[in-house]
């Protein structure tokens, strides 16, 4: 294999006597895709930041192509061939693709004014030779979020990047769009550049991945070829216990409908959407992004104004006119963005638990905190929210155990219908589990889940049934004895 | 992200403190001070005075916190306070030619067109913002314009003078040797405490400002809110407008220029969050006072009066820097 891009030996870092990474090891040569997994505290984002000068290390070795280097600042990192694309973009929208692949160092011509020309032509022979379709000369305010990556990833070029760091790419992606960034992803591979992918996403990882390394706890565990790898044998190394099974699923559908669904239109473009949902069932509901899936959910909540069609809910027709009448009716919706939509980030987790059931915690307008309270600690044992208290700030919480405060929040208004879009969209595969859990125990206790899902073993692992849909209209309906990832594929595209 | 141990829960703890009791510690500390330059700063007399300075600015601010608090800005209320001023002035007038027919009107009916006109302004702003989406800054900042304008228009450019003892009581009067701005001032902020800390209503303001559409998703009607905290802000506006006029003796048509500016102020020195969500009244009524305190230490000092602006400007910043290193520590 020749001799390593980035190697890095025994890597500590500690912080206020506590250790976030003893024993860091990881080995990425030119010409591959190396995932780095593991779950929420794992360890991976302080082996990042230091890899990437933003922190110090405590002890330990990196070395690029064989040469010790320490890099004290970002800047520095960039310098020797190291880009990270975050998981959260931050382009200046208000510009051009070529000015935001050049920002802070502008081609200048006489006078110091910009040169434009050159800076376009270099931008769109960068892009051109990466084989995207963008024009850098379009705003990019005006793109894709898909199209933001790419961006990204040709910026990163732009500094002569030898190791490409992605963390969490897709978690923003759809299915079709995911897999234009794997297809950037494969070209840096050919053009001999090194990529550490980060994501939750097992399927990724063994779509795309060459070798991994997992993170457990602050600590190394293991690397391998992902060849040599089982699905199950890599869970094991990131949970640090062996499997039960993936997807926990006891619930048994009823035949008794709790909501009927007919002619619905949606958003201007979702049209004549028809389907019931039985009394402990999973509904899954499939299809690529921009498909009209998350447009029901807003619709069925309230959020979006009537386009006509029937909604029955448990006996009765609805008009749903906003949230409020949705959640009296009986629904409670998870929604995809869970910091955008989902949670307060400036709260904490007491209030944010209570927030939709503030009327039934007080009385006369004025709230009763000691049933704030005793709310709040009943979700948080229901759900296994790791937090020494309830009045600790969910900005501080890990991807899971914010979205179960989510799911406590909802589980409060005692729903007899979940809307789960995305539940486990950037939660660790611990997590996961749990949250599947949940989703299983509330439909066997006469509940019905409808669950919005891009991955698609999640869809199949969960649900009683699936709906696909294609731009905005259902395209099929699958029962779950004849799932299969090619029956739901051929009907969403 | 992960959770925090126990060696650096003292830190944390030590943060905490801060953010809760700075502001606090700062003004015992500016006191202390003062106590020891001025032995007239601790009188009986002095104090009353403090207080009754810090009263119609500590009012604004109030209503104001409920603004702030729920991701909003009122620049209109200095104008307000003009035209809430000049329109129950005139109801309690009984100079013959700046009144309305039939004025001096019973004192109720003065001081309830006051806040009306109030509420009527921040309810203006209100739909603006929460129903056709104008930011907070433009829609105040022309409510600013448009009250002054009015105001001039109302009362013909001349003060309104001769009001009535019974309404000049509110601004005068005491009761068992507190002065009525004082007494109004704490029964206002008693209430917005009551409201916020502890009323279905409070934690709306405080869900809308912190994550609207999260807000929105919960159930919470997210316009109906922010509607409210500007006709808050408003009958604020109108009950310190009165309390202005009833001290002066007439309803001035410049008065109550650049207001706002201090109302924002005693909310920043607070602690309270520009971006919303985050912030106490108790802050805000600390930075009220907080402000007043060093106008007055600085009086009592014979500081020039233009020195004061100067300190004021410093304080803002130095609180709001305090404020962003602590929440980088934390």
């Amino acid at each position: 294999m020749g001799q390593p891009l980035l190697d890095v030996r025994g890597l500590t870092k500690s912080f206020a006597g506590v250790a976030a990474l003893s024993d860091g090891q990881f080995t990425l040569y030119p010409g591959s895709v190396h995932a780095l997994c593991g779950g929420n505290g794992a360890g991976k984002s302080t082996f990042l930041t230091i890899v990437m000068g933003i922190q110090k290390r405590d002890g330990g070795t990196i070395r690029m192509r064989g040469k010790e280097v320490d890099f004290s600042r970002p800047s520095d990192a960039l310098e020797a061939g190291i880009s990270i694309i975050e998981q959260e973009l931050s382009p200046v929208p208000a510009m051009t693709v070529a000015e935001n692949i050049f920002l802070g160092r502008e081609p200048v011509g006489l006078f110091g004014r910009v040169d434009f020309r050159k800076m376009n032509g270099d931008a769109q022979r960068l892009l051109d030779d990466l084989h995207f379709k963008i024009s850098a000369r379009s705003m990019m305010m005006d793109l894709t979020v898909a199209e933001l990556q790419l961006v990204e990833i040709a910026k990163a070029l732009s500094y002569n990047a030898e190791v490409i760091i992605m963390d969490e790419p897709t978690s923003a992606l759809g299915e079709a769009q995911a897999d234009e960034l794997f297809a950037a992803v494969a070209r840096l591979k050919e053009q001999g550049k090194g990529v550490i992918y980060v994501s939750h996403r097992l399927s990724e990882i063994f779509g795309i991945a060459d070798t991994y390394t997992v993170f457990r706890d602050g600590r190394y565990i293991q690397s391998g070829a992902i060849a040599d790898v089982s699905r199950d044998r890599l869970i094991e190394m990131i949970v640090g216990r062996p499997l039960t099974e993936e997807f926990a699923k006891d619930n048994i559908p009823t035949t008794e409908p709790v909501l009927a669904v007919s002619g619905l239109n949606a958003a201007g473009w979702v049209k004549d959407i028809s389907f019931t949902l039985h009394r402990g069932e999973i509904l899954g509901l499939y299809g690529l992004m921009g498909s009209g899936r998350s447009e029901i959910f807003e619709r069925l909540f309230g959020l979006s104004p009537d386009e006509g069609g029937e909604i029955v809910a448990f006996g009765k027709a609805l008009a749903l006119r906003n949230p409020k009448e949705a959640i009296s009716a009986g629904f409670a919706f998870v929604t995809e963005d869970r910091k955008g939509s989902g949670l307060n980030l400036m709260a904490d987790i007491r209030d944010n638990i209570c927030m939709a059931r503030l009327q039934e915690l007080s009385s006369a307008g004025l709230m009763r905190s000691r049933r704030e309270a005793s709310a709040a600690k009943q979700m948080i044992e229901a759900f296994g929210i790791k937090a020494p208290n309830d009045k600790l700030d969910v900005s501080g919480l890990s991807g899971g155990n914010q979205q179960k405060v989510v799911l406590g929040k909802w589980y409060l208004t005692q729903p007899g219908i979940l809307l789960l879009d995305e539940p486990t969209r950037g939660v660790d595969v611990g997590a996961k589990r749990e949250i599947y859990r949940v989703m299983s125990e509330f439909a066997q206790g006469g509940g019905a889940v409808i669950m919005i899902s891009s991955e698609v073993d999640e869809i199949l692992g969960m649900s009683d049934r699936v709906i696909v849909l294609q731009d905005g209209r259902i395209s099929g309906e699958v029962a779950r004895a004849e799932l299969s990832a090619a029956a739901l594929l051929h009907l969403a595209a | 992200m992960n959770t925090r141990p126990a060696s650096i829960n003292f830190q944390g703890a030590a943060a905490e403190y801060g953010r809760k009791y700075g502001i606090l510690i700062a003004l015992l500390l500016v006191c202390a001070v003062l106590s020891f330059l001025s032995e007239f700063f601790l009188t009986q007399r002095n104090i009353l005075n403090v207080l009754r300075q810090a009263s119609i600015n500590g009012i604004l601010a109030i209503g104001m916190t409920f603004v702030i608090l729920a991701r909003g800005i009122d620049l209109s209320v200095g104008s307000v306070v003009a035209l809430a001023g000049v329109v129950s002035a005139s109801l309690a007038t009984t100079a013959a030619t700046a009144g309305v027919a039939g004025a001096p009107y019973p004192v109720l009916i003065a001081l309830m067109a006051g806040i009306a006109v109030g509420m009527a302004a921040g309810w203006i702003c209100g739909v603006l913002v929460a129903y056709f989406n104008v930011p907070a800054f433009v829609a105040t900042l022309g409510m600013l314009s448009a009250a002054r304008g009015l105001t001039l228009l109302y009362a013909g450019g001349r003060p309104i003078p001769s009001l009535t003892p019974e309404y000049r009581f509110i601004g005068t009067g005491d009761i068992l040797g507190i002065p009525m701005p004082i007494i109004l001032f704490a029964l206002v902020f008693v209430m917005a405490y009551i409201v916020l800390s502890s009323t279905r209503f409070g934690r709306h303001v405080y869900a809308v400002g912190g994550n609207p559409h999260a807000a929105r998703v919960s159930g919470i009607n997210v316009k109906r809110v922010r509607l409210a905290v500007y006709i808050i802000s408003g009958a604020l506006a109108g009950l310190a407008g009165m309390i202005l006029a009833a001290r002066t003796g007439s309803a001035l048509t410049q008065a109550g220029i650049a207001y706002e500016l201090d109302a924002i102020a005693a909310v920043v020195i607070g602690g309270t969050s520009l971006s919303g969500g985050v912030g106490r009244v108790t802050g805000t009524l600390i930075g009220a006072l907080l402000i007043s305190v060093v106008n007055n230490g600085l009086d009592l000092m014979g500081v020039e009066s233009y020195y004061q602006q100067v300190i004021k400007g410093v304080l803002i910043v130095g609180a709001v820097m305090l404020d962003q290193a602590r929440h980088k520590h934390a």
